[in-house]
């Protein structure tokens, strides 16, 4: 099948980009039919964020978005910001000393799924033809050209065979191609290998969020409350912050996101989320509530110094598939949907002046030089630097410093030149961390909260993660650095299983929520994750 | 023959059902929706019989709120030829369900019903039955075969213990059970084409049907959580436990 | 409850005696009123002198005809409804038997139906499972008679024998519409049922090691005519058919007992098990969390437990 523009990824990058298409042509009076993909069940369906949202280019896109019912029904309130020295106290800092970009006065408490949802009526509307539970499984290149994708098959037994209801991958040709899929997208990173586009930039940077929601008592609820911190649970060299936003209906978004280029092999981020919710500053507000969801998705923070190009022929990377999320601010949505804005007039542009297609799209890089993302993105360059540099007291200083009194224009850059997964270190020379059990009140255990993402694949099919070289888990992962995944996975997908035969490494991939933590932060890139059958993973509601 | 398959909009079958806060019902705010699987199973047995030469047509009908078209375009993706939608916002119980179907089959005169014997929402796998009780049809519930023969369809039945085979003669009605048969995959294609397909919207009162729940749900409540029990010592007093206490072993 | 309410129970039998789950429905009838019993049948009088022994039967209505061979709701309903009307309550139990047929005997009756019921709240107010046992729903019918199906798990069976001698009373038999016929019964005699509608399945995980060690657990499924399941690791493993996997990805069951062999408890098998009757777990590793479920914890090597619990079995 062919369309004029096929969009990868059903999130505000495509959905923004997708819906600004249709919004160009019928302004222009042009037929113009564009396809979007999702892997997820439905629209929404593998989207996680915190969130607290920026309006910025959703009032460009659709400027009317409150008389059309955005799902954006709680604006910030109030802000704390705490450092936490360790488990028990908390310091609150207050407003004047925290980085510009940490206020929130504007800003709204949401589910960026919701949101998305909004988004994909609004783009079936404008007749986007959206199919969810359709992965994009490899590139169709055809001469130095990217001219579409091939979807991924169904049906494929777990060893290989084709079952009777088998239906092969399908190629979706373009003129134009736009790659959404959020952070460590795997045709992202095979056009960034393909067409060098991250060459002179720093290498990526990464962090897992892990979020939870919660439902508590309409008396313990106070929408709009926004609540960040940093500091403990994240010891030594280990770096991130947490969040805990009160929503709608009485919810509450609880998470702690977690640099990956933290270097003791035992930390576990699930286990630090865990612990971290029996801090009394968050367990206060958790109390007498349940928990209703669980989820984690890796975050590409690395920011300006790190952002591949973003253009090759026949199509664009954008929003967290190349990385434009505004670590200052903690929020990669607006950015995402403003790529997604510069990417269709880019392409709504070049297929006005040849409809032919397949150019590579050099102009969408000046039209991102003259936008505010790029502005936005220049001043927020050092902030995850800094604090990777200096840790977070200093590094916050830092950019207190460098957001508050030079608006992000310290005449300085800098650099974080290693990739996260070269930072681990040897377990023998790490201490191994002790985890309490989780009391079932509070804090749970991996599984039971897997179960709370509605993660599901089909069973008969091959696993979606592939070691390259399966020999390396024990003689590396496992020798030498104790099986690091059987950590930082959020949903136990890693198990390490003592046998007759000695240990073997269990893949349960069903337990999958695409995070991609895996694919990172593997200290030989051994781990790849390839999109399983479509419509797998998990199906979160509101997240 | 034309075929009748109705499909019910439930809650996603990956998604964990919870009851709501404040005990009036179950969350279904920001819960993926799909097709009910047995019903699945019920379009994908029209669709073998169609493409097997016994049947000419097949149209899917839903009731219930406007957003059952995406359960409607479903079925027509995977091989239903039209779609019928009675559309009302009424919360709406297996009779009055059964009642609008009686009136859709008065319309299109099919000579088979094939529905799922069970929605996974409330349970109730009331509705093919009382469907085939209005019509005065004949009836094959948990349905694992069917086959049609001229003017006789034969049905295996999934029953406790065991098989059963009904022969009735057409028109019927058969409620389908999970082994029946494994539903294809909608293709690109097809749900491309589904979305060009006829779809209608009727509404109860056209169909002069009162749909008026019957039931009222006072409340639901979570089930009670499992207590750990007791740890035995050994396998005698296991088993005598099993035999006197829980008597579930003879 | 009240002696105004008169109560039907239509029941399941082989001619020869009551179901089990029958005599639950007898139990759960009894909370309501007075309660009558129909039994139709060919050759059935056996079956209708047990039903008047059984505890709590105040009357037992015998349709004995070559038409009721076999139970089929065509043929049944219009005998049901012929009577219904002399009752303020019509309970059959919620197995395939009842499921066919009390939904075709509302609709004549242009009554609802309630599946499943589980808890007597009052004469018009019951609870029953949704979503697959998520939810537990109170439900009130504003019909002059209710029509239910029975969980059987969620009653005792009333005693059998124990009754007075209740009358016996001919009722006399209804024509049978022509547009059904019976074919044929196949019933799993060798056949191991499956996992859904056993009544008894013994599941195994991932601590049988082996595929060729699951076929322990065969012996023990054999005794006690269990079907036989697996945990999700135990199938990952290749120890287990697909088919066999009990959990929220696999099968959702709730037979009456369920024996859990080394499987540690993961949340998403919890899922497709929680449900059953009696739960017996036996894992060496006594912080399984199987055993927070378990109503019988065995904490010991399966390779010994099994082969003795078999034994045990005679």
């Amino acid at each position: 099948m062919e369309f004029d523009v096929l969009v990868v990824g059903g999130g505000p990058a495509g959905l923004a980009c997708a819906i600004r298409l249709k919004q160009l042509a019928a302004a222009a009076g042009r037929e113009l039919s564009v396809c979007l993909l999702e892997k997820g069940a439905e629209i929404g369906a593998h989207i996680l964020s915190g969130a607290v949202f920026e309006t910025r280019a959703l009032d460009e896109l659709i400027p009317d978005w409150r008389a059309r019912g955005a799902p954006l029904g709680v604006p910030v309130l109030r802000d704390e910001v705490y450092y936490f020295p360790h488990e028990s106290n908390a310091l609150r800092l207050p407003g004047f000393a925290l980085p510009k970009t940490m206020h929130n006065a504007g800003n709204y408490v949401i589910s960026l799924g919701k949101l998305c949802r909004w988004l994909g009526s609004e783009a079936e509307a404008l007749g986007v033809e959206i199919f969810p539970g359709f992965a994009a499984a490899e590139l169709l290149i055809e001469a130095g050209v990217v001219t579409g994708v091939v979807t991924g098959e169904l049906g494929r037994a777990k060893d290989g065979s084709e079952k009777p209801d088998y239906q092969p991958g399908m190629a979706l040709k373009a003129k134009y191609t736009v790659f959404a899929e959020g952070c460590r997208g795997h045709l992202g990173k095979a056009l960034i290998e393909r067409f060098d586009l991250a060459a002179g930039r720093d290498p990526q940077h990464y962090a897992i969020g892990l979020k939870e929601l919660w439902e508590v008592p309409a008396e313990r609820h106070e929408p709009g409350l926004v609540v960040h911190g940093a500091g403990w649970p994240l010891e030594g060299n280990a770096n991130g912050g947490s969040f805990l936003y009160h929503g709608e209906d009485n919810t509450i978004a609880v998470g702690l996101i977690v640099d990956l280029n933290y270097a003791n092999p035992y930390l576990s981020p699930f286990e630090e989320f865990q612990r971290f919710k029996q801090h009394p500053v968050i367990r206060r507000h958790l109390a007498g509530g349940r928990r209703i969801a669980y989820g984690a998705r890796a975050i590409a923070k690395g920011g300006f110094s790190s952002l591949p190009k973003m253009h090759f022929p026949g199509g664009l990377l954008i929003g967290c598939d190349a990385g434009t999320l505004n670590f200052a601010k903690i929020k990669g949505s607006h950015t995402a949907m403003k790529s997604g804005l510069i990417a269709a007039e880019t392409i709504f542009a070049a297929l006005e002046q040849d409809r032919a297609g397949g150019r590579d799209l050099v102009e969408f890089e000046t039209a991102l030089r003259a936008s505010w993302l790029y502005e936005e993105l220049y001043a927020a360059r050092n902030f995850g630097a800094a604090l990777h540099r200096f840790g977070t007291l200093f590094g916050g200083a830092f950019n207190w410093i460098d957001q508050n009194l030079f608006g992000g224009r310290l005449p300085v850059t800098l650099h974080d030149p290693e990739p996260d997964h070269m930072r681990l270190k040897p377990a023998a020379e790490c201490a191994p961390i002790v985890y309490e059990k989780p009391d079932g009140v509070i804090s749970f255990d991996r599984l039971s909260s897997v179960f709370l993402s509605n993660t599901n694949h089909e069973e008969d099919q091959p696993a979606h993660l592939k070691l390259t070289d399966p020999g390396l888990a024990l003689t590396v992962n496992l020798a030498r650095y104790a099986a690091p995944e059987t950590r930082y996975c959020p949903a136990g997908v890693y198990e390490i299983v003592e046998e007759a035969g000695g240990p073997r490494l269990v893949i349960n991939a069903q337990n999958c929520l695409h995070c991609k933590t895996c694919d990172i932060k593997d200290p030989g890139q051994n781990i790849r994750w390839l999109p399983p059958e479509g419509g797998g993973g998990p199906v979160y509601g509101a997240m | 023959m034309k075929i009748l398959v109705p499909v019910k909009r439930v809650i996603d079958y990956n998604v964990k059902a919870r009851v709501k806060a404040d005990g009036s019902g179950m969350e279904l705010a920001n819960v993926k929706m799909a097709m009910n699987p047995f019903d699945e199973i019920a379009v994908e047995e029209a669709v073998r019989l169609k493409e097997a030469g016994v049947a000419s047509e097949i149209v899917a009908v839903s009731c219930g709120e406007a957003k059952c078209q995406e359960q409607l375009r479903q079925a027509l993706a995977l091989g239903a030829d039209r779609a019928l939608l009675v559309e009302t916002t009424v919360e709406l119980q297996p009779l009055a369900v059964a009642k609008l179907l009686k009136a859709i089959v008065d319309r299109e005169a099919p000579r088979l019903v094939i529905l799922g014997k069970q929605a996974i929402d409330d349970d109730a796998n009331q509705t093919g039955q009382m469907l085939a009780a209005l019509l005065d049809w004949p009836q094959a519930t948990f349905a694992s075969k069917v086959a049609v023969r001229g003017e006789e369809i034969e049905v295996t039945r999934e029953i406790d213990g065991g098989l059963e085979t009904l022969a009735m003669t057409l028109p019927a009605v058969v409620t389908t059970d999970l082994r029946l048969n494994e539903p294809r995959y909608a293709t690109l294609p097809n749900i491309m084409k589904a979305k060009k397909k006829p779809l209608e919207t009727l509404t109860p009162a056209e169909l002069g049907v009162d749909v008026a729940p019957r039931l009222a749900t006072l409340k639901v409540e979570e089930p009670p959580a499992r207590k750990a029990g007791v740890k035995v010592a050994s396998v005698a007093e296991l088993v005598d436990k099993l035999r006197h206490e829980a008597k579930v072993i003879p | 409850m009240s002696a105004a309410n008169k109560v039907l129970v239509i029941a399941e039998h082989d001619n020869r005696q009551l179901k089990k789950a029958t005599l639950c429905t007898i139990r759960c009838a009894a909370q309501l009123g007075e309660v009558h019993l129909l039994i139709a049948g060919s050759g059935c009088a056996a079956a209708a002198e047990a039903a008047s022994q059984v505890e709590g039967v105040a009357k037992v209505l015998c349709s004995d005809d070559a038409r009721y061979a076999h139970p089929l709701a065509a043929a049944l309903a219009p005998l049901v409804t012929s009577v219904a009307h002399g009752y303020s309550h019509l309970l059959a139990p919620a197995t395939t038997f009842g499921k066919d047929l009390m939904p075709r005997v509302a609709a004549k009756l242009d009554v609802a139906q309630i599946s499943d019921v589980i808890a007597i709240v009052s004469p018009d107010t019951f609870k029953r499972p949704i979503y697959a046992g998520n939810g537990i729903a109170t439900v009130q019918s504003r019909d002059a008679i209710k029509v239910l199906t029975v969980r059987a798990t969620a009653f005792d069976p009333a005693k059998v024998g124990a009754g007075g001698t209740a009358l016996i009373e001919a009722l006399a038999p209804i024509d049978v519409p022509a547009h059904t016929r019976f074919v044929g019964q196949a019933l799993a005699a060798s056949d191991r049922p499956e996992l859904t509608q056993a009544r008894v399945i013994v599941s195994g995980g991932r601590g049988l090691g082996s595929a060729e060690n699951f076929h322990l657990l065969d012996k023990l499924a054999d005794k006690l005519g269990a079907a036989v399941g697996a945990s999700r690791a135990a199938v990952d493993a290749g120890f287990a058919p697909n088919d066999w996997q009990v959990g929220q990805t696999g099968k959702i069951v709730a037979p009456e007992l369920y024996i859990a062999v080394g499987i540690s408890g993961a949340i998403q098998h919890l899922a497709g098990m929680k449900d059953s009757k009696v739960i017996v777990a036996n894992n060496k590793d006594p912080e399984a969390p199987i055993f927070q479920v378990a109503d019988y914890g065995l904490v010991a090597d399966l390779f010994q437990a099994v082969p003795e619990l078999t034994a045990a079995l005679g």
